[in-house]
């Protein structure tokens, strides 16, 4: 095993884990739509990056911060629809970054690039991910009941805004970290086709997140791997995993 | 003298006011709910005792689901409502369009109250559930079975008063007949006071106490069999009141 699979492998397979945790809790119709803009809005964050040499991540963050304050922002202001203001929101950050990203390094933003990742890097992402999983652990039970009714969740004694706050917070986190392996374009994918998956085939909650987790953590493991024999780039490859699996869960769903 | 013959009469007041205060489980008082710059309740004042079956009837955007959220602190209002002191409040929603999103089976659902497993096949029983059933996916109960679901979750640490808002659509008849008829067996064995909505004024005669109809004002309120006219029906439902009418008059 080459010194650079041997750092992008433990990355992938805990950013992988990670968002595939997150995702099952975001596969409730209303966060669906959610996942997919955020990722295109860490383009712009991404390109600054790629342009003043930093790591995307780093960029990525506050753009996904910003662009979640945005729409908030603007949920309040207008009343539209969560998911209107969203494509506003997402589609300026995908046009911002097309003015001014040279087009050389357009794929590692869009498809990300996980193959160069560094030694400090994989060390970051690992603890990020596995602090990620302990808080979603300790909230996950509360977000589950906030996503079927908010009112039973405040009538719990649950303070929504709180949690809510917290689980942007984690969402901006994973987002930040997917970008660096599959790239603003397919970072909703990394979250979304896990959970989506799991669900295929659990009957209990705890089947569902940790099938989503385990079902990231495979392809992500697999698409690496995969991509170092075939030199093909690997973000497309965990994606495509991603989506085989998919498959294969609707043969056995139940 | 004066004094003297006054005397007892000052005490039972007093008697009677401390019994008053004990029974007392929720005061409302020129309430007033305004949501999207819309009035949806307007000035709206009743009492609920302990021990009570209030129904709350009304037509359909008459503000009754509004009224029990806003009783849950969910929804900002003018007015006052003061509920008992420490008083535990058990919800049974309308429906939970976004549960089946997520697999569930009946523990999982119970687990998010912090249920533990034996207490969750307790209260099921209690809801006529038979052991086996907590391992079932929620997404696979009838419409009548989840709804029981809700009230068995509801129940969870015995709270003293239940608030239940009835489905409009999608519970079949026979199902509906098993709720009520749970719902006052669940009324006698645990003293519970309860505050619901509903659409159907045979639940209304059999079953409650008190009926407070709301149109977004308080059209009537006292014992059904009081304040249930041909007159207030009509007055609170309009055209829809000669369908009651022929069943109950």
């Amino acid at each position: 095993m080459g010194i650079q699979l041997s750092l992008s492998l433990p990355a992938g397979i805990f950013i992988g884990g990670a968002a595939g945790y997150l995702g099952s809790l975001m596969l409730s119709k209303r966060m669906a739509l959610v996942a997919g803009p955020l990722g295109h809005l860490t383009l712009p964050g991404i390109a600054l990056a790629l342009l003043y040499d930093f790591n995307v991540s780093l960029g990525a963050f506050p753009f996904v911060i910003l662009g979640i304050v945005l729409i908030w922002l603007f949920e309040i202001r207008t009343k539209l629809p969560i998911e209107a203001l969203t494509a506003i929101v997402f589609s300026s950050g995908v046009a911002i970054t097309f003015l001014f990203l040279p087009v050389e390094q357009a794929e590692s933003a869009l498809v990300g690039d996980i193959s160069r990742v560094t030694f400090w890097e994989t060390v970051v992402s690992v603890i990020v991910a596995l602090f990620l999983f302990l808080v979603l652990k300790k909230i996950y039970l509360e977000m589950v009941l906030i996503n079927i009714s908010e009112d039973l969740a405040k009538s719990e004694g649950i303070s929504v805004k709180k949690y809510n706050l917290v689980y942007l917070v984690l969402i901006a986190t994973i987002v930040a970290l997917g970008v660096k392996m599959v790239g603003g374009l397919l970072t909703a994918a990394l979250v979304a086709i896990p959970a989506s998956a799991a669900r295929n085939i659990s009957g209990k909650l705890a089947h569902y997140a940790f099938g989503a987790m385990i079902i990231g953590a495979i392809s992500s493991s697999f698409g690496i791997l995969l991509a170092e024999i075939s030199e093909l780039p690997a973000g497309p490859l965990i994606i495509l995993i991603n989506a085989f699996i998919f498959l294969i869960s609707i043969i056995f769903k139940r | 003298m004066p004094c003297w013959s006054y005397k007892p009469g000052v005490i039972n007041i007093n008697i009677q006011e401390k019994n008053k205060e004990k029974d007392f489980i929720l005061k409302v008082k020129n309430l007033n709910v305004r949501l999207d710059n819309q009035n949806i309740i307007e000035n709206l004042s009743f009492q609920v005792k302990r021990g009570d079956v209030v129904t709350i009837l009304g037509p359909n955007g008459a503000g009754k689901t509004v009224l029990l959220r806003t009783l849950l602190g969910l929804l900002p209002h003018e007015g006052e409502i003061e509920w008992n002191s420490n008083i535990k409040i058990g919800y049974v929603p309308q429906r939970l369009p976004f549960i089946k999103d997520i697999p569930l089976s009946v523990n999982d659902f119970f687990k998010l109250k912090k249920s533990s497993e034996k207490e969750t096949n307790k209260i099921l029983n209690s809801v006529g559930f038979r052991e086996n059933f907590i391992k079932k996916k929620i997404g696979d109960l009838s419409s009548g079975q989840f709804q029981r679901i809700l009230i068995a979750w509801a129940l969870i640490r015995n709270p003293e008063v239940l608030l239940f808002d009835e489905p409009t659509t999608g519970i079949d008849i026979s199902g509906e007949e098993t709720v009520y008829n749970l719902l006052a067996k669940l009324k006698q064995e645990r003293n519970l006071t309860m505050l619901l909505v509903t659409h159907d004024l045979s639940v209304v005669y059999k079953f409650s106490t008190d009926v407070i109809c709301l149109n977004k004002h308080l059209m009537c309120y006292g014992p059904p069999r009081e304040v249930l006219t041909p007159e207030s029906l009509r007055e609170l439902f309009g055209e829809e009141v000669k369908y009651y009418k022929h069943k109950h008059y």
